[in-house]
């Protein structure tokens, strides 16, 4: 199977690294911004932001696909 | 009318008006095995948003993740982060699993494992798995609705003649019309959900502290430590939630129904974008949680955190809306109740049955034992909602734990032209053995690690290490090219 290319697995990088490894960094309540404790908000944020890298990412593979014809 | 009569009426409308958008859906359809069980892989952008939306949002999201914010609090935030991150991963596993079912006529997820590495008991141990992992779950869903209607009734109606309707409902609906109804109640079930979580995650925090940020703010103030991890919980910290969000975004579409879904899809392009925008749906999660949140000030003590939603709603809302909400609940535990069943009755009709005990069983055939296995399911599922209880989110989780244990041999059977038949089979055997003996001695967490977790990287390390003492299979079983390579050529 044709593996991703190496931008889009760096793009779904980002998101993990955001929500998942990062946590011990921004689970606090203060500064509290939009009347959200800041750990919520962080996380509201990168669901919007998450979307925002995997476009990047559909956009990386699909100029492959069109460069390889289309997949069979 | 009584509070509660007017509240049931409401309910009742709701699933009435979804069952029946549930029985259209199939009426002029052959329903022949491939329909029913991958809508003829014909589903466009929009069905399968619907159909992937239909299935992920479940009680779970609902009563469970507002729950688990009233009583666990800081912990329940690990759901915003693995429902996204299960799309992350979705992208780069889902297209190609679409690509090798078209091309091999795969309608589930056993059919992979039995194709990929020619051993058909190793594909009948992951239904088997697949099956058991569907317990808890469909346990969580029936749980949710006897829930619902003992609220809304006002304490009026037991729990036990609640769920009994909703399974006859329910199994009424997969007999008749498969995967297509599901796909479709799911507009309104969604329609109403997003209406629900929005109107009880700004009107409650609006009606009892004068807004959101006032809400939060007061909550900080009197509980600090409630908002932020461990929680109320004295074990559920920052090692817990990022193996949690691990084990459980990696196995998010490791559920047998969530794998299926991909083969209804029309083509592989459809399931990238899908995996782009579907993140967005967990927002409407983030306002069920500022309702849970405020729960705990205005109806502190509850022993158990599953009710306490529906009981602030009720004290806080007209009966009429209390009824919407109940509605909008009862859809969102029912059509993914439905598509688990399906989905088990599928498994075990064409996966287990047919190839162990009667080889020589017609498609048709294979249809109608499915459906048959429908009805058995539903009451069996009902029995055990009965009979015990736990809350939602650690029934969600055991599920987890179980289906969790294929994403090696999914992933690497994908990506890795050498792993082995063998290795596979002995990792998702550790995987599954580890997870149940930790989960069965109570020891989950283990060292303030989510015991899933932990069984994933013995399974993994496993599938690793004896692939490469094994020798590489490049041809299958019967001696012919290995399916996989014929792409390629």
């Amino acid at each position: 199977m044709k593996r991703p290319s190496l931008a889009a697995l760096l793009l779904a990088l980002i998101p993990f690294t955001a929500m998942c490894f990062s946590v011990s960094l921004w689970d606090r309540i203060d500064p509290m911004l939009l009347g959200l404790p800041f750990n919520l908000f962080w996380l509201i944020c990168w669901i919007v932001l998450s979307c925002v890298c995997m476009w990047g990412a559909y956009r990386a593979e699909a100029a492959r696909h069109r460069q390889n014809g289309p997949p069979a | 009318m009584s509070p509660a009569a007017i509240c049931l009426t409401t309910i009742l409308g709701i699933v009435a008006i979804g069952t029946a958008i549930g029985f259209l859906a199939g009426v002029h359809r052959k329903m022949d095995l491939e329909q029913w069980t991958v809508g003829g892989r014909g589903f466009g952008v929009v069905l399968i948003f619907l159909l992937m939306a239909g299935e992920v949002y479940t009680t779970f999201a609902f009563l469970g993740a507002s729950g688990w914010a009233y009583s666990r609090g800081g912990p329940t935030l690990y759901v915003l982060a693995y429902l996204t991150l299960g799309y992350v991963v979705s992208f780069f596993i889902l297209p190609q699993i679409w690509e090798v079912g078209r091309k091999l006529g795969m309608q589930t997820q056993s059919d992979f494992f039995a194709l990929r590495y020619g051993n058909r008991y190793l594909a009948a141990f992951v239904c088997i798995v697949g099956i058991a992992s569907f317990v808890p779950y469909l346990q969580l869903q029936l749980t949710g609705v006897g829930i619902i209607v003992s609220v809304a009734s006002f304490d009026g109606i037991g729990r036990t003649p609640a769920m009994t309707i909703a399974v006859v409902l329910l199994v009424a609906f997969v007999f008749a019309s498969g995967v297509r109804a599901v796909a479709w109640v799911s507009v309104v079930k969604d329609a109403l959900m997003v209406i629900a979580a929005l109107s009880i995650g700004i009107g409650i925090p609006l009606i009892h502290f004068g807004g959101i940020g006032a809400m939060f703010a007061a909550l900080a103030h009197a509980r600090p430590a409630h908002l932020t991890m461990p929680g109320a919980t004295p074990n559920l910290g920052h090692a817990w939630y990022v193996s949690t969000v691990l084990l459980t975004s990696l196995g998010f579409y490791m559920w047998p129904h969530a794998f299926a879904a991909s083969f209804t899809a029309k083509s592989g392009d459809t399931l990238r974008r899908n995996a782009v925008v579907m993140p967005l749906y967990t927002l409407t999660l983030a306002f069920i949680f500022f309702a849970g949140f405020a729960s705990v000030l205005v109806l502190p003590g509850m022993s158990n955190g599953d009710l306490a939603l529906l009981t602030v709603v009720r004290r806080s809302f007209p009966p009429w809306f209390l009824g919407i909400i109940g509605g909008a609940g009862a859809l969102t535990a029912m059509v993914p109740a439905s598509i688990f069943i399906l989905t088990a009755a599928t498994l075990f009709a064409k996966n287990l049955y047919r190839p162990l005990f009667a080889p020589g069983m017609s498609d048709d055939q294979v249809a109608k034992l499915a459906r048959t296995t429908v009805v058995m399911l539903g009451l069996i599922s009902l029995m055990l909602a009965i009979f015990s209880s736990t809350t939602l989110v650690s029934l969600l989780l055991t599920g987890y734990a179980g289906v969790t244990q294929f994403f090696p041999g999914v992933v690497l059977g994908l990506y890795w032209k050498r792993v082995t038949t063998v290795a596979v089979f002995a990792g998702l055997l550790a995987g599954v053995a580890s997870a149940v003996f930790l989960m069965l001695s109570h020891r989950d967490p283990l060292f303030g690690v989510s015991a899933g977790f932990l069984a994933l990287c013995l399974n993994f390390l496993i599938v690793a290490a004896v692939s490469l003492l094994t020798p590489a299979q490049s041809r299958d079983n019967r001696g012919l090219p290995h399916p996989w390579e014929l792409q390629h050529a």
